[in-house]
């Protein structure tokens, strides 16, 4: 009976940790330049250091589209510039943010869980404490920071990155010129769209973070205990930005 | 004034502390020593406030440290330096930023202050070349004694140090010994020491306190250990290698090296 309860009430616990965790990490900050620094030095590793494994991922993204919309959808009835019809509104409302949203999981979300975890097994965490430190504000609010300033960012980057790659293949293929690609962009381009994709990379941005924050800071039982928090921080980043992918497209589109 | 008041704590339905009570006053370094898992870790993370007990309270200078709010804590636990079990260095920083990081973080020195700072805690650690080793590239022992560096930058009116000779040889444990009783005669600091080494007990300590079964077991003056009769501190003490002379029982347990 007391199992079955603490089972149900499980999520509630976890919800209520995560909710108390990210509150801290935004009160009573200790020292504005610490942070200032932390925060930089997070924006590089989680934002510079991902260009070349999202826009890998990004390019590929876009050439594979540009080939199979030229497969599934042109023919007699449909002109070569549906391609950019298609390809570029799918990498500003969908590929761009989710693509760079998983790369980034696996990437960004492991590194902070492994981070947090490992300074929570060998008494680091303890040692900021007791130093006089609030270690949530210190270590989280700077990789949270990080995350929603460098994520959108990194989703342009995809989205231009992925647009070109279509273009390359279209043109190397044979599919279309540049110019049928842009002007098949243009006959659909709604202005709304990169402001949801932008919205999109926000919030998977900070899912990223928090989650793993999450992980890596509650991490118990040594280094079998990292290696939980870094594949749960992975897995369920990208449960949580499917999750938030379809609240978003429900609520916003 | 360091108070435990009535301390018990459990973890998964272990009793670790029970009805625990421990008066450090200031200028005192009391030693708590025990069989490994007895809890003497916990007792002192209730001490800096990182653990709540379940039962008990924690007054340090007059403040219950679980009743304030947590501003306040920090600010009690500003008064403190840990030395941890494993060193507890932050990876990331070399050995020199490692003890520079409280001074930057908490006093606004300007550089060249911290700097000077950092070498004389170095130097009194006997490592002065060591500053720009990352944590990776240095010995259990060395990283050790960065991590006191780093506890006595700050100059703390308390120092709890966690097994603050395991894993260091002799003449180092002997340095770290030297250390501790100068820190306590030129600064007044209250000490808290974790050890199992009974040389190290006998060389620093004021009073003992033995942690048996969850409970303070036996406490004293290092000389009152010779006229107890506890059976299982006898038995702890008995089987450090620093105890010589033959033992057949635990009257005649000679506590000098």
């Amino acid at each position: 009976m007391t199992y079955s309860l603490t089972w149900f009430l499980r999520p509630f616990t976890i919800l209520g940790k995560y909710s108390l965790l990210i509150f801290h990490a935004f009160v009573s900050p200790d020292d504005f330049r610490t942070y200032r620094k932390n925060t930089f030095n997070q924006m590089m590793r989680i934002g510079v250091e991902s260009i070349p494994i999202v826009a890998l991922a990004a390019a590929f993204s876009g050439a594979v589209t540009t080939v199979q919309v030229s497969y599934q959808l042109v023919s007699v009835f449909l002109p070569a510039t549906v391609i950019g019809s298609v390809v570029a509104p799918s990498m500003i409302l969908e590929l761009g943010p989710v693509v760079t949203g998983f790369i980034l999981a696996g990437r960004v979300g492991a590194r902070i869980a492994a981070e947090l975890g490992t300074m929570r097994v060998t008494e680091q965490i303890d040692a900021l404490e007791a130093m006089g430190l609030n270690s949530i504000s210190y270590l989280i609010a700077p990789r949270i920071l990080a995350g929603i300033i460098m994520f959108p960012m990194l989703y342009v980057a995809a989205c231009a990155i992925g647009i070109g790659g279509g273009i390359t293949v279209a043109n190397l293929g044979g599919y279309l010129t540049t110019q049928e690609f842009v002007q098949g962009a243009q006959d659909f381009f709604r202005p709304f769209d990169p402001y949801f994709g932008l919205s999109k990379a926000f919030v998977f941005g900070f899912i990223i973070t928090s989650v793993s924050c999450y992980m890596g800071y509650f991490t118990a039982g040594g280094a079998e205990g990292v290696g939980k928090s870094t594949t749960q921080a992975a897995v369920m980043s990208c449960v949580f930005i499917l999750i938030a992918d379809l609240v978003l497209a429900v609520t916003l589109l | 004034m360091i108070r435990l008041e009535h301390i018990t704590k459990q973890f998964n339905n272990t009793v670790v502390l029970r009805d625990v009570s421990l008066d450090i006053p200031e200028g005192e370094t009391l030693a708590v020593i025990g069989r490994s898992g007895s809890g003497k870790s916990v007792l002192i993370k209730h001490a800096v406030g990182l653990l709540t007990p379940d039962e008990g309270r924690v007054v340090v200078d007059g403040a219950n440290i679980h009743e304030v709010s947590y501003k306040e804590l920090r600010r009690i636990r500003r008064k403190f330096g840990v030395l941890f079990q494993g060193g507890a260095l932050f990876d990331s920083m070399s050995a020199f930023e490692n003890v520079a990081f409280p001074l930057r973080t908490f006093t606004g020195k300007p550089d060249g202050n911290i700097r000077s700072r950092v070498e004389a805690c170095l130097e009194m650690v006997q490592l002065p070349d060591i500053g720009k080793k990352m944590p990776s590239e240095l010995s259990g022992g060395m990283q050790k004694r960065v991590a006191l560096a780093r506890a006595i930058a700050l100059e703390p009116k308390y120092i709890i140090y966690d097994e603050p000779t395991s894993g260091l040889d002799p003449a180092t444990s002997n340095h770290i010994d030297e250390l501790i009783l100068s820190l306590n005669e030129r600064l007044r600091v209250t000490s808290i020491v974790i050890t199992h080494d009974m040389h190290s007990v006998l060389a620093i300590a004021d009073r003992v306190a033995f942690i048996h079964k969850a409970r303070i077991a036996w406490s004293g003056t290092v000389d009152d250990i010779h006229r107890s009769d506890h059976k299982s501190l006898l038995d702890f003490v008995r089987a450090n290698e620093y105890v010589i002379g033959e033992q057949t029982s635990a009257s005649e347990v000679s506590l000098h090296p």
